[in-house]
Parts: C-alpha cells; structure tokens; sequence
C-alpha cells in the first residue's frame, strides 16, 4: 500500500477550523529519523478540544481507576454523586490474588458517598466521615484512599481534613486524593497525583526486611489480563525477588515496602516515573526502564537485571530460563509469521502500550501504518531528554510536585553515582532514562497523539489496516467496517500478553483476528452481482 | 476478579450512609441515550470530559456499538469563568465534523453545581450565528448527577426533548394523520423494534421516543456513518402534539412530570399511563390500549402469540410454581418481571431497585393481587443492603431476575442470575433481548424454565435425561 501519510495527515484534519487544524497539524507528525537519531517534536498532553470526541478519560480515572485501584486492600471511597464510583466499578482488567480466601480482596466492592442535592447546598464532609466510619467497621482495612471527584472541589470539602481526622479516630492509614475530573489534560494528571499521594503516604512504612539478595520493585504494570503474574513467575525463576509492584496483584503492605528493593524496573514509564524518581531522590534506588512486552524484549531486560545485579550465577540461570521459553515461542512465531507477514497494524492506545506493542507485531512480519498515545507526553514520543523543553502549561502546574530530599537513615544509593556510568558505558543499561516510542518506529509512519473518534473514522477508511488496536470505545466502530479491533487496555478479556507465554498468547490472538473471513461478507451477494452486472453492461 | 467475594460479617445497622455496590448510574447516561435515539443526533455532555468517556464505555460495554458523546471538556479555569466559551467551541467543533440534525445536551454535576444557565447559554449561541442554514436543532436537559438515577435522566431527557421542540401551528403533510406517541422508556433496541411492529400491525404510525434501535443495534457497513441512520425523526418530535394520544411504558412514571403529561395539559394529547408490557397481564393491557386508542382490532398473529405464550405456561407450571426470586434494576423493569413472575407461579420474595421514585412498593402492590406472601419491595437500595436483606431473613432465593451488576450478589448466594434489562455485559446481545410483548414474555419464561431444568439436571446424581 503506497499512501503518502503526509497527504494523510492533510485529510485529517481539513475539516477543523483553522485554529484546531494547526493545532492538531503540530499532533500529528510523520516519523523521520534526522542526525544522531533525532525525531521530530509533537505536541502532546495538551488538552482535547472541547466538542472532538477523545478517548481521554479524567484524573479521576487515572488516579482511581488505574494507580490506586488494582492494591487489593486500600479500600477506596469516591466522594460524590453515585456515577464515577459505578463506572470504576471493576471496569479495569486488573486481576488480583489473594493469598487465601480470607485475606482481604476490597476490588469487588465499589463505596461512594453518592452525594445527593443537599450534599452539594451543604456540604459533603459529614457524609464522607460517617461512609469512613462505616466502611471501617465493616471492612477493618488497613487503610482506606478517598478520590474527590468534580463537585467536591468546587463546594469545598477538604478531604485531606478529612482523612486528618479519621486517621487519628480510627487509628489506620487514610489518605485522600484531589483528583477532581476537570483538573487535568487526561487521566495522566490522575497518575502523578496518585503518585504523589502513595509516595507520601505509603511508601517507607513497611520495615520487613528481605534476606533475598536480588529484589526488584515493578512499577507502572497493572496485571491487566495477569501480565503482572506472568512477570512475578520469570522473576522468581530466575531468582530475583520481587518486593512490590505499582500497582497489578499488589497489597498496602507490600507498597509500603517498596523502598527495601534495589532496584526499580519501570514498565509504563507515563503513568509511574514520579514515583520511581522520588524514591531514587529519596532512598537511592535507582531506576531503569524495562520491557517485558515481546520475547525478545523480556529476554533484553531480563538480561539486564543479570547486568544491574553484577553476579554470575544469576546471569546464568537467566540465560536458561531464557533458553528454555525461547525455543516455545520461536515454533509458534514462525508459524503464525508465515500467515501474517505482510499485513498492516495501527495501535492508538494508552501511555506505553502503543510502543510496547510495535514489536509484537514485527515480530510476525506486520506493518505499522500508525500509532499514537492517548495520554502520552512528549517524553513518551520522543524520549525523556526532551524534558527540559517540555512546556508546563496550567493544567501541569495544577499538580503538586513534591519536594524530595534524601531520607536521613533510610537513603543508600544502591550503585554509586560512577558505578551507574560505568555501567551505562559497559553495557547498553541506561538508568532514569526512557527513549520514547518515534526513535524506534520506521520512517514515514504515522505519529498521532489523542486520536480523535473522527481522524480514527477517516484513517480506517483510508488505510483499512489488517488490525486496529485501541480500546473499547473505538472497538465496534472498527469492527462495523469489518476490521478487527484488538482491544489493548482490557485485551478483550483475553491475556496474559507479558513475558514469553504472553507474546504466544498474542501471537495467537492476532493470527486468529487478521486472517479472519468476516469482511467478506459485508457485500451481500445479490449487491455483488448487480456491481457484476452493471460492470457487465458498462463493458 | 481471580477470587470469591470475601465473606463480610454482618452486624445489624439497617441505614448505611454510602452506598455499597450501587444498583444504579447517574442521570447525565440516561439523557445521553435519549439523544442517541433522535435521527442525526448528537449526544452532548456540558461538563468533565470523563464523563463522556465514562459513559461511552459503559453504554458500548451493553450494545457493543459505537456510541460517540461530545463534551465541553472543562478545565479549572472553565469552573471558575463558567463553560459558556467551552459550550460554543464544542457545539461548533461537532458540527463541523459530524453535521448533525441535533445536538443533545446534558448537564452535569460539574456544570449543575456551578449553576451554567443552559437557556441563556443556548440562545447567546443561537443568536450568534449557531441558527444558520444547516445549523442543528440545539435540545439540553439538566441531569444533575447527584439527583435521580440514569433512568431519571432518561426520563426527564425524553420531556425535555418533546416540551423544548414540539411545535404548535401548522405541521407537515406526513403528520396531519392519525399517529400515536410511543414513550417506551429505557427498554432494549429489540423491544423499541417490537412496539414499532405492533404500531405498523395496527395500521397506525407512531412516533416511538426514543429510537435507538437502529443507531444502537447497526449493521456491518464498508463505509462507515459517523452517525448511524435511524432514530426518532426530528419532523416527528415537532409533531408530538398532533397526535392522537400517548402511551407512556412504566408504572413507576405515573406520578411524574413526563412528555405524555406535559402533551396532555399543554395541547391536550389524551395520555395513557400503563406499565411495561412484560408479561400477559401487562401486554394484554397495552393491547387493550392500543385497541382503544386505534379503534383497530386486534392483529390476529398476536393473539397467536398470546395463545402459545398461555399454553407453555400450562406445561412448564410444574418447573416453576412456588419457586423464590429476587428481582432488582431499573424500577419498571422490575414491575414488569414482578408481573411476569407472579403470573407463572414463582415467588418474588425481593423486588428491589437502586431507583428512587416512591411508586415502586405501590406498583408492585398492583401487580401482585393475587400472590399470597406479598414482595418486600425495596426503593434506592444497593446490592450489599439487598445481600444483607437476603441474608438476615433468610429469603433463600431459587434464582435471580437482573442486570449484569447483580452477578457477584448471585454467586454469593449461589444462584442463577437470568440477564435482563440494562446494563448486560457478561453475556452476549443484551441489546437484543426482547422483554415485551408475549414473544418477549415467550422467551424469558423459557429462559426461566431452562434455567431451573438446567440447575435440577446438573445437581442431580441420578442423571436426568427426560424433564
């Protein structure tokens, strides 16, 4: 297919008034690899304009629904009127296990204040402490998280006095978040006040000690689909312990005891730097970001643990661990290769998914035509050392950043600040770095941030890829036109994608949906032969 | 999620503050189906771009369709300055990419709480220019989330929608005959094609509002349409108060301010009130209706219908008589399956909805009569109180009638939960599930029936093979 995606990009966003096209022309950029490397420069996380139909969700979203959510034991009120409580309700795919039944498993339930006409008039504090109080007579947490939504900044209730207060009534652990759903660009401002909220919160409270000598925290993986199970299991086959992760499968417990790993493995960079950073600032672990999307790219990553880790024995067992599921997934690769080689892929999808998944796909011979985040920033395109030039805008400013220094008893660089470079000279390790999804994507494709429901309708019908991946919101509009939909936020109730057993699971899954029959069908036969017979007569 | 509900000990506190498991959406989702339902229209969210967000994924979670909700997308600043810039660059931008007939909007908590002036805000824009040529119509309804459900949204759009465009004076050609209202309330796409059906078998046209049977239940397309084709036509809401009278689904809406009371006072279109038709009793008084208001006979394939429907009741009395339900959802979607359940011999022992009418007790009285043990009715309750409910007095349940929400309180207490109603999204064509009319009420009480055999079969140790 030779379609220049310039004039694509032209046909996109022609119908715009002049002062949306030009800002959605500097949204839209077709790669092109200059000297050193370098990627052209887009705008993103800037807010979606009023009237075009994003996929973006909220803050509150971010916060609740993606951070916070899937910790199995922090019970999570939503303070407000009944709807941002029943649409988080278990609408996110992330799974969960508990030790034993008993053990608490608060994501089944979903606790709102469900504030009513005089909560507004009068305010709400009232009703939040007696929906504390009550939830922790009934659940007995260890700590309940409370998630403003629209109307409770605007009336004034401060729920930060709140938590204040209950904490030392009830004697456990409450903390709120200001994550009001007009405060930010997308659910992006959700994950950094969500951030900022654990980091402050709950980091650092849990002293239990570990003798295992190689622990690792795994930050920005939310076991949508058992991802996180799947990383649990290569890590500890390869003997690395994993001391928490932000937030898939995870307990207050264990993220209260994040800071004893050495180290921190970042798989969405856009949704958990924060924390990554502040914890380096302030207990010296250092960061780095991995991929356990793809074979290829866990057997890179795991790899570089082995390297991090400096020690022998390790990196032996990790090359046959690496050995041993490469040669399962290499049969299956070949064979769905030989099917797939060839066909088209487009990928609009969260704040890392839309990079991670590339690979997948070149792996079995697929092109991608497009691709583009939906709550990205610029760092995630074009990679963190753009940061410096990154514009803070009002909505940015509109979230705290806190002030991190070293704790005094607690902060031990894991690696001297030498060591690290030596590293990173030795090695191909790079730590608090994460290049972006343009500098490895090919030449001339299609870069598009906040797809619009429009520029998706348009691209679809110009392009007809093979396979569009995005999310439940655009999947049954693709599939009307007969293409498939692969949904990357739920995957489709399907998964685990992670790891080795997950890239066969994929592999698998996009054999089946690209060389499915359905688009034959759409042209019903009596249609196709009254075209046959008007070309006859034409003829 | 991987594990079994955690068992919660009880402890007798019969008022809970916050709601545990709600058994209800909030408003601005039910307007935003309302708008979905109009030919050519845009639903529109005045507010938080999450909302939009929010709600699209939960209305395409049920159809499995498209379902495209603009929003104004507030910022901070728009929360202190107001949304009024917001309201006009979103209704322009949505314009120029889909060219609607109409935009729907709904408030929001957001743009409620702040008090937004829609009417001022709306004629500010019209005046400007917004009334050119192929301008679309602008309809707006104020669902604040903190009052009501998503029914009451549903129902307060469907009478803003008629008070703000019917139309007095002269009407076009099409609409100078006799035609009915059809105001079904929240029901399936399959039902909205079903009343249109009886409306066609009766030889009269009917305005069926909403209609999203069409523009929520499509077809494959190699060209899509960024807007689907079907919905209430606009030239037929214009027309509302021409028509020959308006039936209006749902007991529970009797009480209230609706399109069909506000058509009957302001241009005195005869209203009839009568309750969804689920079920015979309930179909037969709809038929009756529609007999009276058309003066048509009864279309002889549904008597048809009726008549099988009656026979399998006989036949699969024995499966069901005396068997104990709990129903729960949206209000008129429980008194319709409270009719149908109390009919057949089964037991309602708990008739419960997140809904919050106050009709909901007496209209479950009226369809009950003859049931010995009568319902615990249960109004704006959620599902943790309904489980606690089951529990303490011990209703031990043979099956549940509801929506998807309900599934974990059905595995709780380990029974079957048949889906019905909205919103379904652990099983396949909730947009498809006929609810009315005696087909409709053929096909639950099967489902019932099969449900209960399939329980006794794969309980028993002996091996059935003839039931």
């Amino acid at each position: 297919m030779s379609i220049d995606p310039r004039v694509v990009k032209d046909e996109l966003i022609q119908i715009y008034p002049k002062k949306l096209r030009q800002k959605r022309s500097e949204q839209i950029v077709v790669t092109q690899k200059g000297e050193g490397g370098s990627v052209p420069e887009i705008k993103a996380n800037v807010r979606t304009s009023p009237g075009i139909i994003t996929q973006r969700g909220c803050t509150y979203a971010g916060c609740k629904g993606v951070v916070i959510g899937p910790s199995r034991d922090i019970l999570s009120i939503t303070h407000g009127p009944i709807g941002c409580a029943f649409y988080s309700w278990l609408t996110r795919r992330n799974q969960t296990r508990p030790a034993t039944l008993e053990d608490p498993n608060y994501i089944n339930y979903c606790l709102s204040t469900d504030m009513q006409e005089e909560n507004i008039v009068f305010g709400g504090e009232k009703k939040l402490k007696a929906a504390i109080r009550e939830a922790a007579q009934l659940f007995k947490p260890k700590a309940i998280a409370l998630f403003s939504t629209c109307p409770v900044g605007l009336i004034g209730d401060d729920v930060h006095a709140v938590a204040r207060e209950l904490k030392e009534e009830l004697g456990i652990n409450i903390f709120g978040f200001s994550c009001e759903g007009y405060r930010g660009v997308s659910q992006s401002a959700g994950h950094h006040i969500a951030n900022n909220g654990v980091f402050k919160n709950v980091v650092g409270l849990n002293e239990t000690p570990h003798p295992e000598k190689f622990k690792v925290n795994v930050l920005g993986e939310y076991n949508i689909g058992g991802d996180g199970f799947v990383i649990e299991e290569l890590l500890t086959r390869c003997g690395i312990k994993q001391i928490s992760t932000f937030s898939g499968n995870s307990t207050y417990d264990t993220m209260a005891n994040a800071h004893t790993a050495d180290l921190n493995l970042i798989m969405c960079h856009r949704s958990i730097n924060y924390v990554a950073e502040m914890m380096e600032k302030r207990f010296g672990i250092p960061w780095m970001k991995i991929n356990f999307i793809g074979a290829d790219a866990t057997a890179k990553s795991l790899r570089r643990l082995g390297e991090y880790f400096e020690d022998d024995a390790l990196k032996a067992r990790i090359e046959e661990v690496i050995a041993e599921e490469q040669e399962k997934v290499s049969g299956i690769r070949e064979a769905v290769k030989a099917r797939c080689t060839g066909k088209t892929a487009m990928l609009f999808v969260g704040g890392s998914r839309a990079h991670h998944y590339q690979q997948l796909f070149k792996d079995i011979g697929m092109k991608v035509l497009a691709a583009g985040y939906e709550f990205g920033h610029r760092d995630d395109y074009e990679g963190r050392k753009v940061l410096p030039t990154v514009k803070v805008d009002a909505d940015s400013k509109n979230i705290e950043e806190i002030d991190v220094v070293p704790d005094p008893v607690r902060f031990r660089p894991r690696r001297t600040a030498e060591r690290i470079e030596q590293m990173e000279a030795m090695t191909e390790m790079e730590f608090r770095d994460y290049v972006g999804m343009m500098p490895e994507m090919d030449d001339d494709t299609l870069v598009i941030d906040d797809l619009s429901q429009h520029e998706s309708d348009r691209l679809l019908e110009m392009y007809r890829p093979d396979i569009f991946c995005a999310g439940i919101k655009e999947k049954f509009g693709v599939q009307k036109m007969g293409i498939p939909c692969k949904q990357l936020h739920s995957y489709d109730y399907g998964g685990p994608y992670a790891g080795f057993r997950g890239a066969i699971n994929f592999y698998k899954d996009i054999d089946r949906m690209v060389n499915m029959k359905y688009a034959s069908f759409l042209t019903p036969p009596w249609a196709a032969q009254e075209k046959e017979a008007q070309q006859a007569a034409a003829d | 999620m991987s594990s079994p509900a955690r068992k919660i000990k009880l402890e007798a506190k019969p008022n809970w503050v916050s709601t545990r498991n709600p058994c209800k959406a909030c408003a601005p989702m039910g307007a935003t189906l309302v708008m979905r339902g109009i030919e050519g229209g845009v639903p529109f969210l005045h507010g938080s771009q999450g909302c939009a967000t929010y709600m699209r994924r939960y209305l395409i979670s049920h159809f499995r369709e498209p379902m495209d909700i603009a929003t104004s997308g507030f910022s901070e600043a728009s929360t202190i300055f107001g949304g009024g810039a917001n309201l006009r660059q979103g209704l322009q931008n949505v314009t120029s990419q889909y060219k609607p007939g109409l935009i729907g909007i709904a408030t929001t908590c957001l743009t409620e709480t702040i008090g937004e002036d829609m009417n001022l805000l709306l004629h500010e824009y019209r005046a400007k220019g917004g009334q050119a040529e192929n301008a679309p119509e602008l309809v707006h309804v104020a669902t604040p989330s903190y009052r009501g459900t998503h029914v009451d949204g549903f129902n307060d759009a469907v009478r803003a929608v008629v008070e703000q465009m019917a139309a007095e004076g002269a009407l076009p050609s099409a609409y100078t005959q006799s035609f009915l209202n059809i105001f079904p309330g929240m029901v399936s796409a399959e039902d909205l094609r079903f009343l249109k059906e009886v409306a066609d078998d009766f030889g009269i046209p009917a305005t069926v509002f909403p209609d999203y049977s069409e523009t929520l239940d499509g077809p494959s397309m190699l060209k899509y349409k960024k807007i689907p084709e079907g919905g209430t036509p606009l030239l037929a809401l214009h027309a509302t108060p021409a028509a020959r009278a308006s039936i209006e689904l749902g007991r529970t809406l009797r009480q209230k301010k609706t399109a069909a009371s506000f058509l009957q006072e302001r241009f005195l279109v005869p209203a009839k009130r009568i309750g969804l038709p689920v079920g015979v009793e309930e179909t037969d008084v709809f038929f009756n209706t529609m007999e009276k208001v058309t003066g048509a006979p009864m279309p002889e394939k549904y008597a048809a219908q009726r008549g099988r429907l009656i026979d399998a009741y006989v036949d699969g009395h024995k499966y069901v008589f005396g068997k104990r339900a709990i129903v729960f959802g949206d209000e008129d979607m429980v008194v319709g399956m409270t009719s149908l359940l109390a009919e057949i011999g089964a037991q309602p022992i708990l008739c419960a909805s997140g809904g919050k009418s106050g009709a909901l007790a007496k209209s479950i009285a009226e369809v009950t009569t003859h049931l010995k043990e009568a319902p615990l009715v249960r109004e704006g309750v959620d599902f943790m109180t309904m489980a606690e409910e089951a529990e303490m007095k011990e209703l031990k349940p043979d099956f549940m009638i509801g929506s998807s929400k309900g599934a974990k309180f059905a595995r709780a207490l380990g029974v079957p939960l048949i889906r019905v109603g909205f919103p379904i999204h652990d099983r396949f064509g909730g947009q498809r599930i006929l609810h009315l009319g005696y087909r409709g009420a053929q096909q639950l009480f099967d489902q019932i029936i099969n449900t209960l055999l399939e329980l006794k079969q794969d309980s028993s140790p002996i091996g059935y093979s003839y039931l």
